[in-house]
């Protein structure tokens, strides 16, 4: 018998089952980048009657009221103000009353260098009534904030901003001196809008 | 001249397609590794609020989503309700599912589960923060408010 040789198969449609293949991958997923502002929640409380004290003076009080209202430290605000009156609060005023008070941090990183710290509390509070939209935006601006804290201490003691550091430890060192002092309080039903 | 004469006359010539299929199964794999599958029909209304100072989500794998807003189809009226996975839920159904996604995941990524919060821009907080109350107390603590990102000029 003569040698056959192996039939050739047609591959000609193999381009039109990879075609269906890559059409349902399209049709079923997504690739839309998730983004967002992450915040950490504050551990649930054993014994909520227990308040811890700070001083008055030490907290910024942002309060947002079911008209998307903002009263910040017990004055009407706006939300363009608000990012450099964040800044100003926190910012480093020796013997001044109306500012938060001082500590000094000694930082090992840089040396054993002791640094002047504030010890302000940023402190937010909505009504069930606020928008979502109006909280983000409170967030947004609170978050913008802490970040160009962060860039200025940063530029002053790297160099860089804070978004181009690349040594984690440099990071940790940044979020050190300026941590993200936001607390939340507990929610209550101030402004009867639910 | 008559050199190029002669060719008139000839079919023109087969293109070779036998790579063809190699090419579509690139783009299938280049496809397959950078997306992830849709998992659930969001059937609440999902217009994010923008924020500038965003991050990005990182390990997908690691976020459970949970979905506020009012329903898109009308006839379950227009207050805002809560979606976890396929299913419309009470408050009371967070625990359980906070317990669910933790059981799914490794123990070894248990505690590094981020809760993405998927909102739509018009709901009160109220709801928002029930749901908060509740992930605190079944201690999920990362969250992400999931917004869109716009630069800081563009921002109302």
């Amino acid at each position: 018998m003569a040698k056959r040789t192996a039939p050739e198969i047609n591959a000609g449609s193999m381009a039109d089952i990879a075609f269906l293949l890559l059409i349902f991958f399209l049709v079923t997923t997504t690739m839309d980048i998730d983004t967002g502002i992450t915040r950490k929640l504050p551990p649930p409380i054993d014994n909520p009657d227990e308040n811890i004290d700070v001083k008055d003076r030490n907290v910024l009080k942002i309060l947002v009221n079911s008209h998307d209202m903002l009263l910040v430290d017990g004055k009407p605000g706006s939300i363009s103000t608000l990012k450099d009156k964040v800044i100003d609060f926190m910012g480093i005023h020796p013997n001044n009353d109306q500012y938060p008070e001082i500590k000094e941090v000694e930082v090992e990183e840089l040396g054993g260098k002791i640094i002047l710290a504030s010890k302000g509390v940023v402190s937010l509070k909505n009504d069930r009534g606020t928008s979502y939209d109006m909280y983000i935006r409170v967030q947004n601006e609170l978050a913008r904030a802490f970040n160009e804290m962060k860039d200025d201490a940063s530029v002053q003691y790297y160099g860089v901003k804070y978004t181009q550091l690349v040594d984690q430890a440099k990071v940790k060192v940044i979020n050190k001196l300026v941590p993200v002092r936001v607390s939340e309080a507990e929610p209550e039903n101030i402004g009867g809008g639910n | 001249m008559s050199r190029f004469k002669s060719k008139k006359g000839k079919d023109s010539p087969v293109i070779n397609t036998s790579s063809l299929p190699d090419i579509i199964f690139m783009l299938l794999f280049f496809f397959m590794v950078t997306t992830v599958m849709r998992e659930v029909t969001v059937m609440v209304k999902q217009n994010m609020p923008s924020a500038s100072e965003v991050q990005k989500l990182e390990r997908k794998s690691l976020v459970s989503y949970i979905y506020i807003g009012t329903p898109k189809e009308s006839k379950l009226g227009t207050n805002a309700r809560i979606q976890l996975n396929d299913v419309f839920a009470n408050i009371e159904d967070v625990p359980l599912f906070v317990a669910r996604e933790r059981e799914a995941r490794d123990e070894a990524d248990r505690k590094l589960i981020t809760t993405s919060l998927k909102v739509d821009g018009e709901t009160k907080m109220g709801v928002v923060t029930d749901v908060k109350q509740e992930l605190r107390k079944s201690n999920a603590l990362k969250i992400n408010y999931s917004t869109k990102k716009v630069n800081a000029g563009e921002l109302k």
